[in-house]
């Protein structure tokens, strides 16, 4: 046993404990901080795997910015435990068998799929530079969709959070329940 | 047994040097306290602290037991462990960005040679973005666990603040990184050797000035510190989010935004200034010998970094606060905007004067297609 798979499987064995803390824990508050720790766990694979760019662009977008968000939606709910409804256990027998037919399916299909070796030791495919020069040069016209994609979605944003001119939300409300 | 085949010269090294840096980095967050009350004082015409010690350098000291004595209080109804967790996160993150800083250059000892700089990782500048954008985390889950509507609200404010002026940060860097074309802090500091190259400077202040002023100011807002200190504002939020803190667990997150400041003055110092680069650094280097040469390095970065941290006691001390839809509209509408421009401006600049690319890496891009290729022989071949 090297230090490269003593690594694997402390950071294997990390991600999926706490994937399973984000179902199991009842507090959202806590699902969301086991979230935080499986990214750090992702990101320490992509480490070990030499590429340094993707698990700090991990870390950044996904922990940085789209937790930092989650957290805020439930910190202003304040979603608790017992707050949270209660399911009935016909429900919940029916997510589990639901669950693992996924489950089994997305097994199957990734048995067959082809998968490119890549030695994980000696690849700097991962650096920016390199990913950088396959981005522009190899799969530019993907890239550019999927920017032109994020763009309209940004747009999308900004309108939806506009507020239409002559419109005062808060107050109209408040005359509404005063009424 | 386990036969793990370590260079245990090369972990005593980086463990001495994390010890220092660690070190350093507390002493100067510990009189950086002492420095800002003396400055406020100046500038209010008042003595500030002088009964601990000569000028009361001692000042410190006293704080830190008085906060270590104080009684440690967790409130009935706040959630026990991230309570606990909120400033750990607060200084864990805080130290941590010091690791790929480059405080010197690489000094012989011991027939070694040393590099005074934790990690030279290639993506250096992004693993303190990282950091930053994880070290809202303190704030964020240290004011909700207190169950506290004051602290809600300013760790709200103060997530809400570190995720807009993030944006305009990273977009203002990205001009300068285009001219760099590195991500290494290695690689940037020693782009900007000695002062004076070819007719121009080169530190990288002279090449990139907006794209300085947007990220000093938009350091301003990472840091909280006034003007725009608003997840603590007295006047509006009685005192933050760390309202019901006591003891060493307030310490700990007052101590971690000093921390924050001394680095994100060292990364100011070593993006824009120069780093531990100085004028005339050749000849010094011919006159004396390697380690005191070194240690001339280090103390030019320490002096920048102390001119940094004074500025920003400066405008600590003369500038109001902003109103919260100031902030953001300063944040969005003007940072953003400004950072962009910036940003294309400096790519048409580069693209209209640039030389044709060196067959270095024409070489890397031929390497890249081919392990391309094969990977989707290799593809084939499995299909």
């Amino acid at each position: 046993m090297d230090i490269y798979s003593i690594l694997f499987w402390v950071l294997s064995v990390m991600a999926v404990g706490c994937a399973l803390g984000v179902i199991l824990s009842r507090n959202p508050v806590n699902s969301v901080l086991f979230l935080i720790l499986t990214f750090v766990a992702i990101s320490g694979h992509y480490i070990l795997m030499n590429a340094q760019f993707l698990a700090v662009v991990n870390m950044i977008v996904y922990a940085g910015a789209i937790m930092v968000l989650f957290l805020f939606v439930i910190m202003l709910m304040n979603l608790n435990a017992d707050v949270e409804p209660q399911k009935g256990q016909m429900v919940q027998l029916a997510g589990v068998i639901s669950g693992g037919v996924l489950f089994l399916i997305i097994l199957a299909a990734l048995k067959t799929a082809a998968t490119i070796e890549v030695n994980p030791t000696s690849t700097d495919i991962g650096l920016i530079g390199n990913l950088g020069k396959v981005l522009f040069k190899q799969y530019i016209l993907p890239f550019e969709i999927s920017s032109v994609l994020f763009l309209s979605a940004m747009i999308g944003a900004v309108v939806i959070g506009k507020k239409e001119p002559g419109q005062d939300l808060p107050r109209s409300e408040e005359k509404a329940v005063q009424q | 047994m386990l036969l793990l085949q370590i260079d245990t010269a090369l972990i005593i090294e980086k463990a001495i040097l994390i010890s220092v840096i660690l070190m350093g980095s507390l002493g100067v967050a510990m009189y950086a306290t002492w420095a800002e009350r003396k400055v406020a004082a100046i500038m209010q015409d008042r003595l500030g602290p002088n009964r601990a010690g000569p000028f009361g350098l001692f000042q410190p000291l006293a704080d830190g037991l008085k906060l270590f004595f104080k009684e440690e209080i967790i409130p009935d109804r706040s959630t026990r462990f991230i309570f606990i967790l909120g400033p750990c996160l607060a200084m864990l993150t805080a130290t941590m960005t010091s690791a790929v800083l480059p405080w010197g250059p690489d000094v012989e000892m011991f027939g070694r040679t040393v590099s005074l700089q934790v990690a030279d990782i290639n993506i250096g500048i992004l693993f303190v973005f990282g950091v930053v954008s994880l070290g809202v985390y303190g704030v964020m889950l240290g004011g909700w666990a207190s169950n506290n509507k004051f602290s809600l609200l300013s760790s709200i404010r103060a997530a809400s603040q570190a995720i807009s002026y993030e944006l305009a940060m990273g977009i203002s860097l990205i001009a300068l990184l285009m001219m760099t074309g590195s991500l290494s802090l290695k690689d940037i500091v020693e782009q900007q050797h000695g002062f004076w190259h070819d007719g121009y400077f080169t530190w990288n202040f002279f090449k990139q000035p907006l794209g300085f002023f947007i990220f000093l100011i938009c350091a301003f807002a990472e840091l909280n510190r006034a003007p725009f200190d608003l997840p603590e504002c007295e006047s509006e939020l009685n005192m933050g989010y760390h309202q019901e803190y006591s003891s060493m667990k307030l310490g700990f997150y007052l101590f971690a935004e000093y921390i924050n400041m001394f680095i994100s003055s060292a990364i100011i110092s070593t993006l824009f200034f120069g780093g531990y680069n100085f004028p005339f650094m050749d000849k010094v280097q011919a006159a004396v010998p390697g380690g005191v040469f070194a240690l001339a390095c280090v103390g030019a970065l320490m002096t920048k970094v102390v001119c940094m941290i004074l500025f920003f006691m400066f405008i600590r001390w003369t500038l109001p606060r902003f109103r919260y839809d100031q902030l953001m509209k300063l944040g969005w509408r003007t940072l953003i905007p400004l950072a962009l421009v910036n940003m294309l401006v400096t790519g048409a600049v580069i693209l209209f004067t640039m030389e044709n690319p060196k067959p270095s890496e024409k070489k890397t891009t031929e390497q890249i297609e081919t392990e391309l290729k094969k990977a989707q022989a290799y593809n084939g071949k499995v299909n």
